[in-house]
């Protein structure tokens, strides 16, 4: 690897300061409402930082709570406080957009253990006044969707109108569904799956290996030692982004295109167009992202089994929800087929849910729940649509009645 | 069903009331009470949903094989879930539906006797609508083109046809007395969509009525536990 491809326009310093005082709102819980973690520890102090958008109408019921995939945050639909960038939803939250936030009040909070204002391992630890680090306790997507459960108390919302979220964002959507049925009026589980399987833990696994094995990381101690483990968060984020990929989509952008040259160059340096994406995805990634952070939300994807909860019965899981159901599958997905929506579809219509189940055709694999796909929105805004129809919403203005 | 799409689109060419309803899915439709729930196996693009929730207030959910059909409907905002007739209606529990609707879709079914077990299981009621085989044009097309019919309602080539388990009243009416099915209610419908009176004989019905449809019920409300498919069903009888 070149070390140019490396360079961070940011020190580990700024990213701990994001951490604990984010660009963004932020509540913060004291040592009277602790957060009950899954691994036996009562998290306090704790703090959620989060974003909202639209207006919270006078009955409190058009709050949508959107949830981050493992390496999003809060910021979903404005500019990044960090990168500059677009928020990571801007196609689909918005005025106008599916996810209408003329319409509804949306929410998007960062998880419990990231590292963009909610408490995480780059967050301060009280009791030392340096970052947790390793001393963070282990999460579960439960602690997560507990979290933000005290959010939502917070803001005074008892019941969802809606909830979405892709990839980790959907498993937080269905541990919802699961957890708190009666606070969930609709939800769109998106590109996900009710467990991690042995394929994707094996794909976190290499990741986590290799931010480990960068002699930077100083078994998670970076930021008192002063270093800063990017060869190894990049190289996990390399891997892990080929796997959002597919191969049709990969030969599509790139095929065996050289890099602004004609020839191969007989060297290690970035020949293929492919290799040049590859390390420009890892390079940004650690300008924004948190090492150990990426350890503990991958180790939370892992561990999620929710039939596990359920006597392994995932229908349990459902059992005479209230719930209306969209989930949303795309064909090239191969880190979280089809076949996963539709063991959920199968749980939820053993469960008696009022389900709809789409899969979208594209070659864009998992990363397609983030990008332009015109029937993914006009499935979303349909069935919110209906959701909103059925709650009794008013239209947003300017809608034809 | 792909297929079961396509035939709604040709059923564009079906008798259609001046409101522009089909007469088939207004006749399945009067068989609804007002308020239920229902699941329509083989929705296509949501058409007699629509007009149950519109017209019935019904809770519907639907089950469609196409992709292009599914989405289409969810994007209306109804329940609907990409499935197969044959294989996904084993994991719906029992007593789920007031209705379980099979419109125009039972004859496209690889097991249709399966299929209507599941049907009764699933549903207190069941409707089923289909392209009656005993209509007379269809026997003189047989009879003296000596090929397979072809008719608006039916029309595809035999290489090219979803519909791979056609039947006539008759049969259907026996195959509900296997199944131990009660017919509550029975329309038939001429080439016009108009129901034939209800004090004709039988055989008049399967003679002209293009389309039959049928309210159905379990024999006994006991409920019929559905056959495991077996070895003779996959070879054929």
């Amino acid at each position: 690897m070149v070390e140019a491809e490396f360079r961070v326009t940011l020190d580990a310093t700024d990213r701990a300061r994001e951490a604990d005082n984010p660009h963004s709102l932020v509540v913060r819980f004291g040592p009277d409402k602790p957060l009950s973690l899954d691994a036996g520890i009562e998290l306090a102090p704790f703090q959620i930082g989060y974003q909202t958008y639209g207006t919270l109408n006078a009955e409190r019921s058009n709050a949508v709570l959107i949830c981050h995939a493992l390496t999003g945050d809060q910021h979903v639909a404005n500019l990044h406080p960090v990168t500059q960038k677009p928020g990571w939803w801007e196609t689909m939250v918005g005025p106008g957009r599916p996810i209408d936030t003329e319409r509804y009040f949306v929410v998007c909070p960062n998880v419990v253990g990231g590292c963009m204002g909610t408490t995480g391992p780059a967050s301060t630890n009280p009791k030392t006044g340096t970052p947790w680090g390793l001393d963070f306790p282990v999460i579960t997507i439960r602690d997560m969707v507990r979290a933000q459960a005290m959010l939502l108390d917070h803001l005074g919302i008892v019941s969802l109108f809606s909830m979405a979220g892709g990839s980790m964002g959907g498993m937080q959507v269905l541990q919802w569904c699961a957890s708190y049925p009666r606070r969930v009026f609709s939800a769109l589980p998106i590109a996900t799956s009710t467990r991690h399987s042995a394929q994707n833990i094996a794909f976190h696994e290499v990741g986590r290996q290799a931010v480990m094995a960068d002699p930077e990381w100083r078994h998670g101690r970076y930021f008192a030692e002063g270093t800063n483990p990017q060869r190894g968060l990049a190289v996990a984020r390399m891997g892990n982004h080929i796997t959002y990929l597919s191969d049709a989509a990969l030969h599509r952008k790139f095929g065996r295109r050289f890099q602004d040259r004609d020839n191969p160059t007989f060297s290690f340096d970035a020949d293929f167009q492919v290799e040049s994406y590859l390390r420009h995805q890892g390079s940004s990634f650690v300008e924004r992202f948190d090492a150990n952070s990426y350890l503990y939300l991958t180790r939370a994807m892992d561990y999620f089994d929710l039939a596990a909860d359920y006597d392994r019965v995932l229908a349990n899981a459902f059992k005479d929800t209230p719930t209306r159901f969209c989930v949303i599958s795309f064909t090239s997905d191969w880190l979280f087929p089809t076949s996963d929506s539709r063991a959920i579809v199968h749980a939820l219509n053993a469960g008696g849910a009022r389900v709809s189940f789409a899969e979208i055709v594209t070659d864009k694999g998992h990363d397609a729940f983030l990008l332009e796909e015109p029937e993914l929105f006009a499935i979303v805004r349909g069935f919110l649509e209906g959701a909103a129809k059925a709650r009794g919403l008013a239209p947003a203005r300017g809608w034809p009645c | 069903m792909l297929m079961r799409l396509k035939h709604d689109l040709t059923m564009a060419d079906a008798a259609r009331t001046p409101g522009g309803a089909r007469v088939d899915l207004l006749a399945v439709a009067d068989m609804v009470a007002p308020g239920a729930k229902v699941l329509d196996v083989g929705c296509g693009d949501g058409e007699l949903l629509r007009l149950l929730a519109e017209t019935r207030s019904v809770d519907g959910r639907g089950v469609e094989l196409s992709r292009e059909g599914v989405n289409e409907c969810v994007a209306k905002g109804l329940a609907v879930v990409q499935g197969d007739a044959d294989t996904d209606l084993a994991d719906y529990p029992d007593d789920a539906f007031d209705y379980v609707v099979l419109s125009q879709t039972l004859q496209a079914t690889r097991h249709p006797r399966i299929v209507l077990e599941h049907m009764l299981r699933i549903g207190r009621h069941g409707i089923v609508s289909f392209p009656n085989f005993g209509h007379w044009r269809i026997r003189l097309q047989i009879l003296f083109g000596g090929h397979m019919p072809r008719t608006d309602n039916l029309p595809y080539a035999w290489w090219d046809s979803p519909n791979i388990h056609f039947c006539t009243i008759k049969d259907f009416r026996e195959l509900c007395q296997v199944v131990g099915a009660r017919m509550e209610k029975s329309v038939a419908l001429d080439a016009w969509g108009r129901a034939l009176r209800f004090n004709t004989p039988w055989w008049t019905w399967n003679l002209l009525g293009e389309q039959g449809v049928f309210l159905l019920s379990r024999r006994g409300m006991s409920g019929t536990a559905p056959r495991q498919l077996g070895a003779a069903d996959a070879v054929g009888r």
